[in-house]
């Protein structure tokens, strides 16, 4: 099988485990994020892909070659650390062509290999200088490049972006993920960002607290159909509503039946659920009960940051969120009597 | 706060303490000896307290000259093989989990107490003919005889290491448990074997503190006036057991100061050129 396979990869520190039987494939070309809270295993698994630690137990297979024990310096990955791990020593330029030159290539082609690097992470002509005379960002680009040197076979970052600041980081996001695309390489980026995994990545893998595989999948239809309540509530807000199911197609929150969208085949009716429902899809009027899949209660809070408003209502002892762009900005204040429409469609049914 | 700077006397109290101290300890005793190396020696008694540079003049002899560059050469020597053997060693130290660590930095400091004096007896014991470790090779078959390693130059290099290492170590150890972690990974990620990766990545981003290092063990080892007379041959003394020499023995101040003083500048001298160097190499200015 093409592309990269991890078969029932698991990796125990003494009795700590980081990583749980991991089954995963990722295919050719392209932008995976690893994400999930920090000691979830995500940096861990990225480090068994470098070849850094050694799994416990299982197999990882590079186009159907077995590279489980290839050491790191045989594996022709670049890796991209969290603390970037310059060589404080060198320039710019000799950081770059570390790689090469540890390859043996000749010096003509070490400097024009290292100017195109430098051209391609938008630095030209800083090959003379040293890593204490740059900033951040220009860290950050030299860390890229330096990685991406000698065309590796996999592109790792580990929370690459983490030390920079807001703005640049964001920015950053787009680059990588322009460069990516460009390069057509196979790239995987460990991150805690949810943000970030959405702006980047063509496939997302959502690990969590157990250090499992809770969701892989195109950031889309992870943030529309989380698996669990632990994706729905780690990607991006929801609310999450405790319920039964009372019906096909009907879920019971407080006493209020709620239509929903689709209901899971192996969930009988019965059953203990939650309703996860995102905070753009609620849509809050003023005033009592009008219509089916309504919930009423009292505005808590109000919170208008200008870009857009989020509405906390408090109904039955449920907290529910509502957001909505300026312009459609109910007029309610704290502690007015509100109705929340939850809109079938955009009800999934949770099991966890 | 934003005082920019200090006004007054008693702002000025905490920076008089350090200078008081520096005085005291290091300018007076440095000043009384420069006046003495210019007094003329009283033959029988102490000195007399004129102007005569000629203490100086008596330095160029050919024997000041080759104990002079055999001072420098054993304490070149050992500093690098103290480097040498302590760099790589505090290495694997740094590696270890922190118990272990604690283990070996307890036991290099317990070797820290020992004296000079004591270290020097126990080396010339270790390599004597009757009861030194040439005994367990012939046990082993590996010689014919047992034979005496001591006095000679190995002894002595052997002792001026044994004495400087755990200096090395304990200064070796704090830059290199702080070194980031993924510097090495990274290196091994970019191809480098883990040989190449000690000597192009953890060498390379801890070269000044090697040097620092280096010049510490040798400034340390100049002083040692006790190792080359226990364990050396009178060809292997030091310039500092000339001094002790004629200091003590020859009741000769004044020339005992002089050799003292100028021993001190050629040093220093060569000290400021190694940093000099390791400065002027490229990428020396970062890290």
């Amino acid at each position: 099988m093409s592309g990269l396979l991890f078969e029932n990869i698991s990796k125990h520190f003494g009795s700590v485990i980081a990583v749980q039987d991991v089954d995963l494939h990722l295919p050719h070309g392209r932008f995976v994020c690893f994400l999930g809270p920090s000691g979830c295993g995500k940096t861990t698994l990225l480090r068994l892909v470098a070849g850094l630690e050694p799994p416990s137990s299982g197999r990882i297979l590079l186009d159907g070659e077995d590279i489980t024990h290839t050491p790191a310096h045989k594996r022709n990955f670049g890796m991209v650390f969290q603390s970037l791990a310059l060589f404080p020593h060198l320039t710019v330029g000799e950081n770059i062509a570390y790689s090469l030159k540890i390859r043996g290539t000749e010096r003509t082609e070490q400097a024009r290999r290292t100017a195109e690097l430098l051209e391609l992470v938008q630095l030209p002509d800083m090959a003379d200088r040293h890593i204490a005379q740059l900033s951040g960002g220009q860290r950050q680009r030299v860390a890229i490049a330096r990685a991406l040197a000698v065309d590796p076979r996999l592109f790792l970052l580990d929370e690459p972006l983490s030390a920079l600041d807001a703005k640049l980081r964001e920015e950053m996001q787009v680059e990588l993920r322009m460069l990516q695309q460009r390069l057509g390489i196979t790239t995987i980026v460990v991150t805690h960002d949810q943000r970030e995994a959405m702006t980047m990545s063509d496939l997302v893998v959502v690990m969590g607290p157990d250090n499992r595989i809770h969701q892989v999948g195109p950031p889309l239809a992870i943030y529309r159909q989380p698996a669990d309540t632990f994706v729905a509530d780690f990607i991006g807000t929801s609310n999450l509503l405790p319920g039964t199911l009372s019906g096909r197609g009907e879920v019971s929150v407080r006493e209020t039946r709620l239509k929903i969208g689709e209901t899971p085949d192996d969930l009988a009716v019965g059953s203990q659920v939650s309703l996860s429902i995102r905070p753009e899809n609620i849509i809050v009027r003023p005033g009592a009960i009008q219509g089916p899949n309504q919930l009423q209660g009292k505005v808590s809070f109000v919170r208008d940051v200008g870009s857009n408003v989020e509405i906390y209502l408090e109904c039955q002892g449920l907290q529910l969120t509502s957001r909505s762009t300026p312009k459609g900005r109910p007029d309610l204040d704290q502690g007015d009597t509100a109705t929340a429409e939850l809109p079938p469609e955009a009800c999934v049914v949770l099991t966890s | 706060m934003s005082t920019p700077l200090p006004r007054g006397f008693k702002a000025h109290l905490p920076f008089f303490y350090p200078a008081l101290m520096l005085g005291i300890f290091f300018l007076v005793p440095f000043g009384t000896m420069v006046v003495i190396s210019f007094f003329q020696r009283q033959v029988g008694g102490f000195y007399n307290p004129v102007f005569d540079p000629s203490n100086y003049r008596n330095l160029f002899t050919p024997l000041f000259g080759r104990v002079l560059i055999f001072s420098l050469f054993l304490s070149a020597l050992s500093s690098a093989v103290c480097v040498g053997i302590g760099f790589p060693f505090t290495y694997f130290i740094t590696r270890l989990r922190r118990r272990a660590q604690v283990i070996w930095m307890v036991f290099l400091l317990a070797v820290l107490s020992l004296s000079e004096v004591i270290i020097g007896f126990a080396w010339s014991l270790l390599l004597s003919r009757t009861a030194g470790i040439t005994n367990i090779l012939v046990w082993l078959g590996l010689m014919e005889t047992a034979v005496s390693l001591v006095p000679g130059f190995g002894a002595l290099l052997m002792g001026m290491c044994y004495i400087a290492l755990p200096y090395t170590v304990l200064v070796l150890y704090p830059p290199l448990s702080r070194l980031d972690p993924h510097l090495p990974e990274a290196a091994r990620t970019l191809g480098a074997s883990p040989l190449k990766t000690f000597f192009t990545v953890i060498i390379g981003a801890l070269r000044n503190t090697l040097v620092a290092v280096f010049i510490m063990a040798f400034v340390f080892l100049l002083g040692a006036y006790l190792l080359p007379q226990i364990l050396g041959r009178p060809r292997h003394w030091t310039l500092s057991v000339l001094i002790t020499d004629q200091a003590l023995y020859q009741s000769n101040m004044p020339m005992a100061a002089a050799m003292a003083i100028f021993f001190m500048a050629v040093s220093l001298c060569l000290v400021g050129l190694t940093i000099y160097l390791g400065k002027s190499r490229p990428g020396g200015k970062a890290s």
